[in-house]
């Protein structure tokens, strides 16, 4: 599904991400971890196609097409979401109407129906059921006044209603209290299925408990030193990055 | 965010779909301003003996006046002697009696516009007066509303046919002193809409006057008087365009509004004149006085909506002389390319437990300049005067500007005043957001605003706030690269 090859980017002249190589098949849940400044959420935003990083060699083929040539909502349609570290406040709009365009926009791209009002309300009313969201919420600015577990859920809410192919959650489990934690795990390995894939940045293993991953790699200044399967994540959790850092030097 | 310049520019330079030319006949006076074209315009619409003195002096007055410079604007000085003062499309014998007579090209004109004027295709619960250039060519389901004893007509023929009305009101809200540009329309006014609603009637629809300018070189100076006799309701909303010319053209309105006890006006604005292209050549220039007044009980409610003119200044405000009498003012003005705003309102209280409301939301993108400027005065003897104000700015770009000037003048120390204001700016990350769920550039930037404006739509009447949401997301075609 996502295969990045020897991808090189940073911000202005400075280098962020120094060739990395990764490979996400369809069915697989991939863990991003390392310390901070390591280049995750660059990763993250140059898959995504945030503006002001510079891709300066490498490339990502995305279902064997190019994705870094797509623009941010191309991206978007063909089914690459990204959950935000830090979602983003949008006063005025509301979230129904925000949700609901986003949904149309895709099923449009996937040529299937546009929901109506009431076929949008039916189908997010059950997802915000299972995510612990009360109806009052559709009617809230996007994230405005929004809690960091609420703005969180909320990602959660629009990733599961635009059921992405391929999602990259951003620290999603940053400043949540355990219950927020479990209930966003939930939400994500209810999505979970052979066509689709997952990559999971955090920073603690914590996370992986509730999303068990398939593969677990380690990212240090720019490079993936270390890759293995989920037992890496709990080693990392015992013994800290130190090591790793020191054997890759 | 990845089009290249050209093709923007050209959305730009492509958005205004009003700036064309009906090719007709007319009739207009020279250019130039003096006794004898105030002379000429008064005999031109067969005015009594007492209207043509009015209007000389408001005349001996404007001579003494100079351009005010106070508004936060830039311009070159205007040649008031380069203007023509009338213009009409030339009639065949008396004029037409009725709108079959009227000329089909106007019609067509009009039905371009979205403005059907003809019985088969008129909009549906709506009256309309269709101002085109100095004259109303016509108006629009007069019998239903004689019915009610609503008097709907243009200003000319309301001196004709009421002249004891007219005599009665003009000027008593915006005196013919009043400022420099409203004391040029009182000495040059052409035509406007007249509305006399009779005591206890609630209108049984909708009035509305669609002004257009076509001629050029001409100004357009239309004044429109409303009188809501007591308890009664009206709700009167005008619209306005012009062909686009590389000329700036000058439209200086003046509007009054009466409203008598317990009466109640909604008066809702949706202005799109000719903005100017992206270099700010051409344009109209807006110059316009609004006010109303009212007594015990009333309500006057405003509502603009300004999206074009390339020079906006106008402070639609009421005078809350009667007790318990309501005022409020709801305004979006969009400045886009080179286009600059003034405008505002001013909110007069007098009477007891007053009570006024300011709702402005100015939106900045390209290297447009907007400015809120009200004010809110609450004299001695207003105990009780409550105001609140919101005042929103929303900047699209690195290059537009948003200005607020509040004046706050309370001589009554039982006044309530609250003035809220903020600035935002629609902000990479909320597109880059948006973009990531799907939606393109352009219908970001017209939710986000859509979604900043919607308490001023909310107040439009239903079948224009979907028109002001379209008119607005077209003005901004193009406003982010």
């Amino acid at each position: 599904m996502l295969q990045i090859k020897n991808l090189q980017a940073g911000i202005e002249d400075k280098p962020i991400l120094k060739g990395i190589n990764l490979t996400v098949n369809a069915g697989e849940v991939h863990a991003i971890m390392g310390p901070n400044g390591s280049g995750k959420s660059t990763l993250a935003s140059v898959l995504a196609g945030r503006d002001g990083f510079d891709v300066t060699g490498g490339e990502a083929l995305y279902n064997d097409n190019d994705l870094l040539d797509l623009a941010t909502e191309e991206r978007a349609r063909e089914g690459v979401f990204l959950a935000f570290q830090y979602p983003v406040e949008i006063p005025g709009v509301n979230s129904a109407y925000f949700l609901r365009s986003a949904v149309n926009a895709i099923r449009k791209h996937r040529g299937e129906e546009e929901f109506d009002a009431m076929n949008f309300l039916k189908a997010v009313k059950v997802k915000m059921k299972e995510l612990g969201l009360g109806e009052d919420f559709l009617k809230r600015p996007v994230n405005a006044g929004f809690s960091g577990g609420e703005k969180k859920r909320n990602e959660i809410l629009q990733m599961t209603m635009l059921d992405p192919r391929l999602a990259i959650l951003d620290e999603t489990d940053s400043g949540l209290d355990i219950d927020a934690l479990r209930i966003v795990a939930d939400g994500v390995n209810r999505l979970r299925s052979d066509d689709n894939a997952q990559v999971v940045i955090t920073h603690y293993q914590r996370l992986l408990d509730y999303i068990v991953p398939d593969f677990v790699h380690v990212l240090y200044d720019g490079c993936i030193i270390k890759s293995g399967d989920k037992s890496l994540a709990l080693e990392l959790e015992e013994k800290g990055y130190d090591w790793l850092i020191k054997e890759a030097a | 965010m990845r089009a290249d310049t050209d093709t923007i520019d050209d959305f730009v330079a492509s958005d205004y779909k009003y700036g064309f030319v009906t090719n007709i006949e007319s009739e207009s006076l020279e250019p130039g301003l003096g006794e004898e074209a105030v002379r000429f315009i008064s005999a031109k619409k067969k005015e009594p003996e007492w209207l043509l003195e009015w209007r000389l002096k408001a005349l001996r007055h404007w001579e003494k006046l100079e351009c005010p410079t106070w508004p936060h604007v830039n311009y070159p000085p205007v040649n008031f002697q380069d203007i023509s003062y009338y213009s009409a499309p030339k009639k065949k014998g008396d004029g037409p009696k009725s709108l079959d007579e009227v000329d089909p090209k106007l019609l067509e004109t009009y039905e371009k516009l979205g403005v059907p004027l003809h019985e088969r295709a008129r909009l549906a619960g709506v009256a309309v007066d269709a101002v085109f250039d100095s004259e109303s060519i016509g108006t629009t389901f007069k019998a239903d509303l004689a019915k009610a004893g609503v008097i709907f007509c243009s200003i000319s023929e309301a001196v004709q046919e009421h002249p004891e009305l007219v005599k009665k009101y003009l000027g008593t809200v915006v005196p013919y002193t009043d400022n420099f540009y409203a004391t040029l329309n009182s000495a040059v006014f052409s035509d406007g809409s007249f509305v006399y609603i009779p005591k206890g009637t609630r209108c049984p629809m909708e009035l509305s006057t669609y002004f257009r300018i076509n001629a050029a070189n001409t100004g357009q100076f239309e004044r429109t008087l409303i009188i809501a006799e007591e308890s009664s309701h009206v709700s009167y909303l005008e619209g306005c365009t012009a062909p686009m010319r590389d000329e700036n053209q000058l439209h200086a309105a003046v509007v009054e509004l009466v409203a008598l006890d317990n009466a109640e006006i909604k008066y809702s604005t949706v202005q799109n004149w000719y903005p100017g292209d992206e270099e700010g050549r051409g344009g109209i220039y807006n110059f316009v006085t609004k006010r109303g007044i009212c007594k015990t009980n009333a309500k006057i409610s405003w509502t603009q909506v300004e999206t074009g003119s390339a020079i906006t200044w106008k402070y639609p405000s009421v005078i809350l002389k009667g007790d318990n009498s309501i005022g409020e003012f709801y305004s979006v003005a969009l400045t886009n390319n080179m286009q600059q705003a003034d405008t505002g309102t001013k909110m007069v209280h007098l009477g007891k437990n007053t009570r006024s409301t300011i709702v402005s939301k100015g939106i900045s993108a390209g290297r447009g300049q907007n400015s809120y400027r009200g004010l809110v005065q609450v004299g001695k003897k207003a105990t009780n005067a409550r105001n609140f104000s919101q005042c929103d700015s929303l900047l699209i770009g690195d290059q537009c500007g948003a200005h607020t000037f509040p004046y706050i003048e309370a001589k009554n120390p039982s006044a309530n005043i609250e003035h809220e204001a903020t600035t935002s700016k629609i902000g990479e990350d909320q597109i880059f957001y948006c973009n990531q769920r799907g939606l393109e550039t352009q219908d970001a930037v017209n939710m986000i605003v859509n979604g900043f404006c919607k308490e001023v739509f909310r107040e439009l009447p239903m079948e224009f706030a979907m028109e002001a949401q379209k008119l607005l997301d077209v003005s901004l075609e193009g406003s982010v690269g």
